[in-house]
């Protein structure tokens, strides 16, 4: 069931329409990818789903009703790209009125922030003060706080900038788990090989509109430009083939373009008669930092300032 | 509601548990109050005296005019106007021939000012030393008799009564003058000191970008009124443990007060009633004792204190939800909040200066149009209340102000909560004040 229905939204700002008419859905239990170059409108369109802006277009379904202003923020988990706490506050107070904020006793709160810390091991920073924390300490009691209350939808602005390997993974495990127990997970990032990683769907905005919209996968098949990797034993005297173009070389093997109408099949055919013994065949399919790249290339680097019209 | 109760609740303690809490709650009476004994002081032991050298053209002057601790004046004929710097004099007068038919004009030249209180004393001893010749020459009075005329004529005293209808109650100007002045400024200083306040508030949840994290679970409206609420909490605890200590103080010092003492308060309190306001068989500390419990009773305290609060948290709200707005518009650079603060902080400043002329004439048009504009009510009116309720204060006016001021207040909350929403997560250019129009008045 999707947890989330976002219709034709839109946002116009004095000099451009930040998000012009942006459609997607997101199930339960899935993890989003939300791609764009810097000044996409990604920022815009989560402050339209968490609540913050009003859209001028448009509308967000929210567990099949229409988005409540009022009541559905709290279902939500959000963690901006530009990390915010109080520096001069205690560290566990923090967490524990944050968490009532989001409708949480206090009694609720109290008992799941030592919960968290106790999994994070963050027992002793209590009664710290979060000026005294390390960026990557401040990233993970930001994460705490914003999976707290148990949301339904989390949505994380770049949760893994400023962590280390070892808490990079942590935090990753906690956001699979939050997403078998049932929560969906938008994440916003420029990291690619860490959407690949983790998402299943994604969506790419780029000048405000959606570009593209699919899987991980099937994104990337979309974008497959039929490119192999064949390792041959021995890479010997000129290939050609109607089948195929040899695109690349390496040490041991070829890269081959299958030409259309033509199948994998047809190039291990025409080694297999020439009697070249075959170590490997693999499908060289696109990442998603290429397609990326690809998409947005040519459009201007940063967002020009236009009027909006209509 | 339960939302802003929280937030209300964690600025209020982040604040009083915080030591500055406690050091300005402290600290600040016992600065005002060694500040006000200092200016005392210096003013007293400061008083400055003048030597005038005198040339009278006729002699006119010789006999009658008297120096005294604070102007002496020197006949001798060798100072002239020339010379009575060097002779160790600060000015000289120089009176030509008076003549009764018409009014002549005696000129002071100086090097020092007299300054405006020196130079009215100048003029009155003039004045005085023209009647007393003009007596002496016209009657047939001598010296020692208008002398022993004088000393004796200290028979009669003012008291002045507030008519309350059945009742009347006794009150010292000087006192209500006083706890005007005092509760005007508390009031000024209070809008300034927690609405600066409310605004570091403001900006400091935009620059730690808290507040995005924030209004995703609370509306910024009800960010907003926690931040003020809370504020103003502790501006009300501060200003309760100000009143609980002065009260000790005071009641502290009247227990050092020995028993002997008291007796002869009570004499003087029995003389007083009779009408009899003599105190030559007083001593100096009773009769002190005695005019501190007279003022400090003869004020309407319980009315003073609620009004006090009601203007303090009506003018606190009117001016902290400004400063909130302020706020929530400019970016890290508290020069930026300078200008934007400007048409916030000149009302308040001439409040202040509207309500220092307010209090010499309590019942004047100034006073009673500055206390019920919103603007400059809640000081205002503060420094007009101690003079009397209806009577220098009529009802209607007291409900005019308190009326206009919880409208002024709803409406500068309407509008800061409008521009705080925008503000809030605003970053980059410093807004101007048609931008943050624009953000108040155009629906989004």
């Amino acid at each position: 069931m999707d947890i989330l229905q976002v219709n034709n939204l839109q946002k116009n700002f004095a000099t451009q329409k930040a998000v012009d008419s942006v459609s997607f859905s997101l199930q339960k239990g899935s993890i989003f990818g939300l791609l764009g170059p810097n000044g996409a409108g990604k920022t815009t369109l989560i402050r339209m789903l968490t609540g913050i802006f009003y859209p001028d277009e448009g509308n967000v379904l929210f567990d099949g009703k229409p988005f409540d202003p009022v009541h559905d923020p709290v279902k939500i988990g959000y963690m901006p790209e530009e990390r915010g706490l109080y520096k001069k506050m205690k560290i566990g107070e923090q967490a524990i009125y944050l968490a009532q904020l989001k409708g949480l006793t206090k009694h609720e709160a109290t008992e799941r922030v030592k919960r968290w810390f106790v999994k994070f091991e963050m027992e002793t920073w209590w009664n710290k003060k979060v000026q005294d924390l390390s960026k990557g300490m401040g990233q993970k009691l930001q994460f705490v706080i914003t999976v707290l209350h148990e949301p339904k939808l989390i949505i994380l602005d770049e949760p893994f900038s400023g962590l280390d390997p070892v808490n990079s993974n942590l935090i990753k495990e906690e956001i699979y788990q939050l997403a078998r127990n049932g929560s969906a997970v938008i994440f916003s990032t420029h990291r690619m090989e860490q959407v690949e990683e983790i998402c299943d769907h994604i969506i790419l905005m780029n000048k405000g509109q959606k570009i593209l919209d699919g899987t991980v996968s099937g994104v990337k098949r979309q974008f497959s430009e039929n490119l192999f990797s064949i390792g041959l034993e021995q890479v010997d005297g000129t290939v050609s083939s109607p089948a195929f173009e040899v695109v690349g070389r390496r040490d041991q093997g070829l890269v081959v373009k299958i030409h259309d109408g033509h199948r994998p099949n047809d190039v291990l055919d025409y080694f297999i008669r020439r009697q070249t013994g075959i170590t490997s065949f693999m499908e060289i399919l696109p990442s998603l930092n290429d397609i990326f790249i690809k998409l947005v290339e040519g459009t201007p680097l940063a967002r020009q300032f236009q009027p909006v019209t209509a | 509601m339960s939302k802003i109760w929280l937030v209300t609740k964690r600025e209020y303690l982040t604040r009083v548990r915080n030591k500055t809490f406690l050091l300005t709650t402290f600290l600040l009476p016992l600065m005002i109050v060694l500040f006000v004994i200092g200016a005392i002081f210096i003013a007293v032991s400061g008083k400055s005296h003048n030597r005038i050298a005198v040339s009278d053209a006729n002699g006119y002057f010789k006999d009658y005019l008297r120096s005294d601790s604070t102007i002496a004046f020197d006949f001798s004929p060798d100072i002239d106007t020339l010379n009575y710097a060097e002779k160790g004099c600060t000015a000289a007068l120089i009176i030509p021939v008076l003549r009764e038919d018409q009014k002549t004009i005696y000129r002071l030249k100086y090097k020092k000012q007299l300054g405006f209180a020196g130079e009215e004393d100048l003029a009155g001893k003039m004045r005085t030393a023209i009647t007393d010749h003009m007596i002496f020459e016209k009657t047939s009075l001598t010296r020692g008799r208008l002398d022993s005329i004088r000393s004796k004529s200290d028979i009669a005293e003012l008291r002045t009564y507030e008519d309350r209808g059945k009742e009347s109650k006794e009150s010292k100007q000087g006192f209500l003058y006083l706890i005007g002045y005092v509760s005007g400024f508390l009031i000024y200083l209070l809008t300034f000191l927690y609405g600066a306040a409310v605004m570091r508030g403001v900006m400091e949840e935009k620059t730690n970008r808290i507040a995005e994290v924030i209004v995703c679970s609370v509306r910024p409206f009800e960010l907003m009124m926690g931040k003020i609420v809370g504020i103003g909490a502790v501006g009300l605890t501060q200003f309760v443990l100000w009143v609980v200590l002065l009260g000790g103080l005071f009641l502290a010092a009247l227990g050092f007060v020995p028993h002997d003492t008291w007796l002869e308060v009570q004499k003087l309190q029995q003389a007083n009633a009779m009408g009899n306001a003599s105190t030559a068989q007083a001593s100096a500390a009773a009769e002190m004792v005695f005019n501190t419990t007279n003022a400090v009773g003869s004020a309407n305290w319980g009315l003073l204190l609620s009004c006090f609060l009601f203007y303090f948290f009506g003018g606190y709200l009117f001016y902290s939800a400004l400063f909130a707005a302020v706020g929530s518009a400019v970016n890290e650079d508290p020069q930026e909040a300078q200008s934007l603060l400007l048409p916030i902080t000149m009302p308040v400043i001439f409040s202040f200066i509207i309500m220092t002329i307010a209090i010499q004439d309590p019942g004047g048009k100034l006073a009673v149009w500055a206390s019920i504009i919103p603007f400059s009510s809640s000081i205002v009116m503060m420094a007009r209340i101690p003079f009397g309720v209806p009577g220098t204060v009529p009802l209607w006016q007291l409900g005019l102000s308190m009326m206009f001021l919880i409208l002024g207040f709803l409406f500068t909350v309407w509008l800061a909560g409008k521009i705080y929403r925008t503000g809030i997560l605003m970053y980059g250019k410093k807004p101007t004040w048609k931008t943050m129009w624009k953000w108040a008045f155009t629906k989004s």
